[in-house]
C-alpha cells in the first residue's frame, strides 16, 4: 500500500502531462468538422464542408501548394549547402571550423523577428519581395543549421579512416565520397533534409513580411485568415497536417525499426 | 588486369617528415628487397607507422625519395599506388557485404562483372572465408574481419602489401593462427610486405629481415638472428628479446675490454664503442648459475657473486634473477636441475666472454 500510492500519483502526473501535451492538437479535430463558421469547441453540428473548402478555394489549396514547392526547394538547397558546410567543418578540425559553425547555426539563434526585419529591408531593395527566389532564400538560411546540425552529428561518428581504407583501394576522393561517406552518412542528410522541409513549411515570422497577396505559403493564409474571422478551414487544415505527419512519422518508425531489425 | 606483379623493391632515400616543430622521422633510409617480408619493430612513437603512412601515401613527405620498383611515389596520390594496406582497426565498410568489400578495389579498376566475382571468390578462398561472402563485416568476429581486410587489400595484386599491426586488436590464441596464415599467404603470393609492429616475437616469427625503430630514426636493420646475437646498439639489445645490462667502469686493452663491475674483472670481446660509457649485453641462456666458490670453468672466466633473487620453474628449464654483489642484476636460464638453488642463497653467475656483447650505453632501459 505504501508503495502503491506513490506510483498511482506519478502515473497520474505522467497522464496529466500528455493530455496537457496532446489535447491543444486533438482539440482542433472535432473543431474541422463545425457547421456553423465559428471556432467553437465543442462544435455544435457536423458537417465537411470546411475540408471541401480548402480543397476548392484555390486562397487555401494555392498556398498549400506554393508552401510544399517552397519546402520542397528548400531542401534540396539547404540538404546540399548544409551537408557540404558540415563535412568542411569536420574536416578542418581547428578553431576556424568552429567558428564557421557557430556563424552558420545563429539563424537558429536570431530572434525570428529581428530577422525578418533584416531580410525585408535587403528584399525591398533587391525586389525579392513576394518572390520565390524570395521565399527560397530566406527559408535556406533558416534551414541550414538544422542540416549543419544532423549531418555533423553523423560526421562524428563516421569513422574517417574508412576514406583511407577507399584511397588505399584505388578510389579516388570524389570515388570515395559517393561511395563511402554519402552512403554512410545518408540517415543525417535524410533527417537535415526532413528539418529542412518542415522549418520551410512551418515558417510564419519571415514569409508575413515577404508575403504578396499573389504568393502566399500556407501559414501566411493560416494567419491572415485568423486575423481576419473565425474560420473553421484553419481547424480542417490544421487536422490534415496533423494527419499527415502523423503517417510520415510513423511510417518512418515502423520502417527504421525494421531496417534496424535486419 | 596484369595479374601476379611480383614483388617490388621499395627504396627509401634520406626521408624525413615533420610536424611543426616535431621531426616524426629524421633521414631515414631504407631498401625492401623484392618479395621480401621486412617488419618495421620500434616502440609506439618511434617513427615506424609515419613511415609506412608515407608509403602509402596517407601523409605527406616533408623531405627524401621513395621509389616503389622503377616508380618515385613520393607525391602520387594514394589512390593511384597500387599498394595494399591492411589496418589494425580492419577498415571494412560497413555498409558493403563481404564480396562487395573485396570487389570494391576491382570496381575502381574497372574490371568486368564476370572476371570480378571469380577474382574475389579466390581471393576469400585464400582465407579460408569463402562461405561468408553475402555476409556483413558486423556478422564477422574481430579474426575473421581482419581476413576479409587481407582478401581485399591482396585481390588486386599489389606488388607492394603494408600492414599496420594487423593482429594488434586480437588475442594471443588468434594472432599465432593468422601469423602463420600470413606467412603462408606471402609464400604463395610473392609480393613485398611490409609489416608494422611493436612486437618484437611477431616480428621475429615472420619477418626476413627487421627494422629497429627508435625515436624517428633505424637503429638497425638484420634478420631476427643477427638482431639477437649482434646488436649494433643497446636498444635493440634490449628491444630483442631478453637480456640483461652490466654497467661498470672500463678499459680497452687491444681487441678486448674489461669491464670492472663490484670486485670482479668482466671481458667481452672488442675495443669500446666510442668514447662514453659502455656495458655488457648478456643473454639469459649463456649465463650459467653455479655454487659460489666454483669459479671459471668450461671457458666460462666472467665469474660475478650474487645472491638469488628470483628463481622460476618453466619446465623445460629455470631462470633464476641474480642480485649481483656489485650492484645491478643477471637473468640466467639454465636447463632444469635436481636441487635448484633456493631464493636468498648466494651463487656465482659465469659466462664466456664470447657469448656477451660490448656496447655503448645510450641510455635506454628494458622495454617491458
Amino acid at each position: 500500500m505504501r508503495l502503491r500510492l506513490p506510483r498511482l500519483l506519478l502515473g497520474l502526473t505522467c497522464l496529466l502531462i500528455a493530455v496537457w501535451l496532446v489535447a491543444p492538437t486533438l482539440v482542433v479535430i472535432p473543431m474541422s468538422f463545425a457547421d456553423k463558421k465559428s471556432l467553437a469547441f465543442p462544435p455544435t453540428g457536423f458537417s465537411l464542408q470546411w475540408y471541401e473548402n480548402f480543397f476548392t478555394n484555390p486562397q487555401w489549396f494555392g498556398s498549400l501548394v506554393t508552401s510544399a514547392k517552397v519546402a520542397v526547394m528548400v531542401a534540396l538547397v539547404a540538404t546540399v549547402i548544409g551537408t557540404m558546410a558540415a563535412i568542411g567543418i569536420e574536416r578542418m578540425k581547428s578553431r576556424t571550423g568552429g567558428l564557421i559553425r557557430a556563424v552558420l547555426i545563429t539563424p537558429m539563434i536570431v530572434p525570428g523577428v529581428v530577422l525578418a526585419v533584416g531580410v525585408y529591408a535587403v528584399y525591398l531593395d533587391t525586389q525579392l519581395v513576394g518572390t520565390w527566389a524570395g521565399y527560397v532564400l530566406a527559408h535556406t538560411l533558416l534551414a541550414i543549421p538544422f542540416v549543419v546540425i544532423a549531418v555533423g552529428a553523423n560526421l562524428a561518428v563516421f569513422d574517417a579512416r574508412l576514406e583511407t581504407a577507399a584511397a588505399s583501394l584505388g578510389a579516388s576522393r570524389l570515388k570515395t565520397f559517393f561511395t563511402i561517406t554519402l552512403p554512410l552518412i545518408l540517415p543525417g542528410i535524410l533527417s537535415g533534409a526532413l528539418f529542412a522541409f518542415v522549418t520551410s513549411f512551418d515558417e510564419v515570422i519571415v514569409s508575413l513580411f515577404i508575403t504578396s497577396p499573389q504568393l502566399k505559403t500556407l501559414p501566411v493564409q493560416i494567419f491572415s485568415s485568423m486575423t481576419r474571422d473565425a474560420d473553421p478551414t484553419v481547424a480542417a487544415v490544421g487536422s490534415l497536417i496533423f494527419m499527415a505527419t502523423s503517417l510520415i512519422i510513423g511510417l518512418g518508425l515502423i520502417f527504421g525499426t525494421r531496417r534496424r531489425g535486419a | 588486369m596484369t595479374l601476379a606483379s611480383k614483388g617490388a623493391a621499395i627504396d627509401i632515400r634520406g626521408v624525413s617528415k615533420f610536424y611543426g616543430n616535431f621531426t616524426a622521422l629524421d633521414d631515414v633510409s631504407l631498401r625492401v628487397e623484392p618479395g621480401e617480408f621486412m617488419s618495421f619493430l620500434g616502440p609506439s612513437g618511434s617513427g615506424k607507422t609515419t613511415t609506412l603512412n608515407l608509403i602509402a601515401g596517407f601523409t605527406d613527405l616533408s623531405t627524401g625519395e621513395i621509389r616503389l620498383g622503377e616508380r618515385s611515389i613520393g607525391h602520387v596520390p594514394a589512390h593511384k599506388r597500387n599498394i595494399g594496406v591492411v589496418f589494425q582497426h580492419y577498415a571494412l565498410f560497413p555498409h558493403m557485404t563481404v564480396a562487395a568489400n573485396v570487389a570494391y578495389p576491382l570496381k575502381q579498376r574497372g574490371m568486368g562483372k564476370a572476371e570480378r566475382a571469380q577474382a574475389v571468390e579466390a581471393s576469400l578462398r585464400k582465407v579460408q572465408l569463402e562461405s561468408f561472402a553475402h555476409r556483413y563485416p558486423s556478422e564477422l568476429s574481430g579474426g575473421q574481419q581482419q581476413r576479409v581486410a587481407l582478401a581485399r587489400a591482396m585481390v588486386f595484386n599489389p606488388s607492394l602489401l603494408l600492414m599496420d599491426e594487423p593482429l594488434g586488436a586480437l588475442d594471443k590464441k588468434l594472432r599465432e593462427v593468422l601469423q602463420l596464415e600470413i606467412k603462408r599467404i606471402h609464400r604463395e603470393l610473392g609480393s613485398t610486405f611490409v609489416y608494422v609492429t611493436h612486437d618484437q616475437e611477431e616480428a621475429l616469427v615472420l619477418s626476413d629481415r627487421i627494422a629497429v625503430f627508435n625515436k624517428g630514426r633505424i637503429e638497425q636493420v638484420g634478420t631476427g638472428h643477427e638482431l639477437y646475437t649482434a646488436p649494433q646498439t643497446l636498444f635493440v639489445g634490449q628491444f630483442i628479446g631478453e637480456s640483461s645490462v652490466l654497467r661498470g667502469p672500463h678499459r680497452s686493452a687491444g681487441d678486448e675490454t674489461a669491464l670492472t663491475l663490484g670486485g670482479a674483472t668482466l671481458t667481452v670481446p672488442g675495443a669500446a664503442k666510442g668514447e662514453g660509457p659502455q656495458v655488457i649485453l648478456l643473454r639469459p641462456e649463456a649465463a650459467t648459475v653455479q655454487a659460489p666458490g666454483t669459479g671459471p670453468r668450461d671457458g666460462r672466466t666472467n665469474v660475478v657473486a650474487g645472491t638469488v633473487r628470483e628463481m622460476l620453474y618453466l619446465g623445460s628449464a629455470m631462470k633464476y634473477e641474480v642480485a649481483l654483489a656489485g650492484g645491478g642484476h643477471v637473468i640466467a636460464r639454465t636447463a632444469t636441475q635436481e636441487s635448484p638453488f633456493a631464493i636468498g642463497s648466494p651463487v656465482e653467475v659465469a659466462w664466456n666472454p664470447k657469448d656477451s656483447t660490448l656496447l655503448a650505453d645510450d641510455g635506454s632501459t628494458a622495454a617491458l
